[in-house]
């Protein structure tokens, strides 16, 4: 990958330009000027200025994931804010949020301010998400109101579910005079218990112990439910079972402020996946069964389901070349997730082009109040650009994290991303 | 010679092998009958036996097979406190290799570790236990003892009884049994047997009396003591009450019911003193069938490696 500044003036030529908010999709040019849009669509242009001639490319909005961990302060062994960028701009996203259980834990505006102030030498927007509660202990919720103002884009205590469901009420109260969503982490210790996978068959056969669906599902209902008696914004973050899905679904019929995400991991893999005990499948919420793939998938095209989120989660080799039940939760996904939601969705579900990227790009945008209408003249260039049809096969050199904790290698991936443009940097992937 | 190069699990183990293992470990029953119990098979072969969690007739079991086959034997043990995050599993694989060694033995308390030790080193790993995943060995052992009993295995109606969620032993059985053709059923209380088991081709009853009528052969498990008390077994006098395989409930049968245990037991609660002392229980049979299964792995795993 190569990242340079962007010339004064730059022409992505004959592209299709597809427009995931107005849902158009044609061919056409590109003018950057000083990093902004100055024109798109058909028009003159002097020869003079560099060109880069994007025939058989797809130019679309930068993608937005609104949840990933940059392990940065405190585990910069696994990632950086830096690290995390390069990462990001791999996959074509060009804005993210960066959840707060690092340590010290995100759980005040100074620390707030730190990853703003790091992030702005970054070349893609990192918007910190404050911790609902100091230091995620799930007992007194935090100065949610003066992290606001320096720059918190919502709250969550992702990694611990909070468990009291008087502190999640208060939290949802509170929030309102904010206008920000609360993020949970739904799952419910009690009845995860020690679970390391899914509850089924396979963790039987395994000799594992099971983490139920309705550890999750059970919940989600409780957010849910807390959610609508306090009219406040809830997100339901990596949505991993069926039962969840139909308790989203149900209560968006009535309630607006109700958004969800699904990782491209639980779109991709089911349980069966663990019968070789690898350990890069370990992750939380757990990797459940193709029933509840399937599900996931059809929320998404209902549009019960909002928007694809990674859940980034760079861990040490150490962490995770380790026997099962002590390997860390989680795996890095910002590269490998175009690639992987294109073949799924679009390859294999029939899901068009267009719908896909929304899910990467205006839907995420909207959830956070991101401007999502990117396409325009003057605009700030936030853009991927990206061959829609190639295959590859997902490797090691394809990774920029830190951290190469991903059970994608060797799988063959459909979609590229080729450029992405974002703060005035030019990345070539 | 057998078709997997590691005995891992008997999940999926094909039947031959299992009949090769089981019909070579008579041929050594009888070197272990003879009055010099040695023989040269494994001269020369370095076999490690790495137990990383406590385990007395296990450990034994192995490393007299390894004796009586002329096995060069290491014993490490690990215990169990330091095996918390943060020591590297890694470490200790690539140390094992770097001794050049032949084969491993294997108990660990992580479901997956034996298949983990594969994936770091080039030497024959033997699952000797790992967790609450499988032990192999065991159910070897066990179904020996029931074809010297009745003669035959296939059609055997065979009872586990006990923790079968929490238990390797149950695990390596079904697959075992099943494969060989027996019919299983399991029984314990309902809160220690996944419902989702009957999909490995067996049946569970709750009720023991029936289990009892119906079974040739029962295996009790050891009902861990840490169980009782967290909210999954209220009391040991329940435990006994509803599952205990006491001298009454036998009494109620006509004919002698084999009675197997893989050990250690816990007299009074999961089996009765007179049960566990009785000629109906086979219990020390599987023991000493133990070091003959145990010789028939290490040498049909290691012995061509002596003549390469």
């Amino acid at each position: 990958m190569k990242t340079e500044r962007l010339p004064e003036k730059l022409l992505l030529q004959n592209v299709e330009i597809l427009d995931p908010l107005n849902e158009t999709n044609k061919k056409g040019d590109v003018l950057l000027v000083n990093g902004n849009i100055a024109n798109i669509g058909q028009f003159e242009f002097s020869k003079d200025i560099k060109i880069i001639n994007c025939g058989g490319l797809t130019l679309t909005q930068g993608f937005c994931d609104l949840h990933v961990h940059f392990r940065d302060p405190g585990y910069e062994d696994k990632e950086t804010l830096e690290s995390g960028s390069k990462a990001a701009l791999a996959g074509g996203f060009t804005r993210v949020c960066t959840m707060p259980n690092t340590k010290p834990t995100i759980d005040s505006p100074e620390y707030i301010k730190y990853i703003i102030e790091k992030s702005k030498k970054c070349p893609i927007h990192i918007h910190p998400i404050g911790a609902v509660t100091k230091r995620q202990k799930g007992k007194e919720i935090s100065e949610m109101g003066l992290m606001k103002k320096v720059g918190a884009i919502a709250f969550s205590d992702d990694g611990i579910p909070i468990q009291n469901g008087l502190v999640m009420r208060k939290a949802l109260e509170y929030s309102k005079m904010l206008d920000v969503p609360i993020i949970n982490h739904a799952e419910d210790d009690c009845l995860r218990c020690d679970g390391v996978m899914n509850e089924g068959i396979i963790s039987t056969r395994l000799g594992l112990n099971g983490n139920p669906s309705i550890a999750e599902s059970t919940m989600v209902y409780r957010d849910l439910k807390l959610a609508d008696i306090t009219g406040a914004k809830l997100h339901v973050p990596h949505v991993s079972t069926a039962a969840s899905v139909v308790n989203i679904k149900e209560m968006k019929c009535s309630n607006n402020k109700i958004t969800a995400e699904v990782t491209p991991h639980h779109l991709f893999f089911n349980d069966e996946d663990l019968l070789s005990y690898n350990t890069n499948l370990k992750v939380a919420p757990p990797i459940r069964n193709n029933r509840s793939r399937k599900a996931l998938i059809k929320g998404i095209k209902q549009g019960v389901i909002d928007c694809i989120a990674t859940d980034h989660a760079p861990h040490s080799l150490y962490e995770k070349e380790t026997t099962f039940d002590c390997a860390s939760f989680g795996m890095i996904g910002l590269e490998s997730c175009f690639g992987i939601v294109k073949k799924i969705l679009v390859d294999e579900e029939g899901l068009s082009l267009i719908n896909l990227v929304k899910l990467l790009t205006v839907s995420p945008r909207k959830i956070m109040g991101f401007d999502y209408n990117l396409l325009d003249i003057g605009k700030e260039a936030e853009l991927v650009l990206f061959d829609s049809n190639q295959n590859w096969t997902f490797k090691k050199n394809n990774v920029f994290s830190k951290s190469i904790n991903s059970p994608f290698y060797g799988k063959e991936l459909s979609g590229k991303i080729k450029y992405t443009i974002s703060k005035g940097y030019l990345s070539q992937i | 010679m057998l078709k997997d190069k590691h005995l891992l699990k008997l999940e999926d183990y094909p039947k031959e092998d299992i009949q090769n293992i089981i019909e070579t470990a008579f041929t050594f029953r009888e070197v272990l009958d003879r009055p010099i119990k040695k023989v040269p098979s494994l001269k020369g072969i370095t076999v490690v036996n790495l137990f990383f969690e406590n385990s007395t007739r296990t450990r034994i079991s192995f490393e007299l097979a390894q004796k009586r086959l002329s096995a060069d034997t290491v014993n490490f043990s690990a215990p169990t406190s330091s095996l918390k995050k943060g020591e590297s599993f890694k470490d200790t694989a690539q140390n094992i290799e770097a001794m050049k060694i032949d084969a491993v033995v294997m108990r660990h308390p992580t479901p997956g570790a034996p298949k983990h030790l594969t994936d770091f080193i080039d030497a024959v790993v033997i699952n000797a236990g790992d967790g609450t995943h499988e032990h192999p060995t065991q159910a070897i052992l066990d179904m020996m003892s029931l074809k010297e009993k009745f003669g035959y295995i296939k059609g055997l109606n065979v009872g586990i009884i006990g923790d079968i969620n929490h238990s390797r032993v149950a695990r390596s059985n079904i697959y075992g049994l099943v494969t060989m053709g027996a019919n299983v059923t399991l029984c314990g209380p309902p809160n220690l047997i996944p419902d989702n088991i009957i999909n490995l081709g067996v049946k569970v009853n709750y009720n023991i009396d029936e289990v009892i009528e119906w079974a040739d052969a029962v295996n009790v498990l050891r009902i861990q003591r840490e169980r009782m008390g967290i909210g999954i077994i209220p009391s040991e006098r329940e435990y006994r009450t509803l599952f205990g395989v006491t001298e009454e409930r036998l009494a109620r049968r006509g004919n002698e019911l084999v009675i197997m245990h893989p050990g250690p037991m816990n007299r009074g609660v999961e089996i009765d003193d007179r049960v566990a002392d009785s000629d109906q229980a086979i219990i020390l049979d599987q023991v000493l069938n133990g070091v003959a299964s145990r010789m028939s792995i290490l040498y049909l795993l290691l012995g061509s490696k002596e003549e390469g």
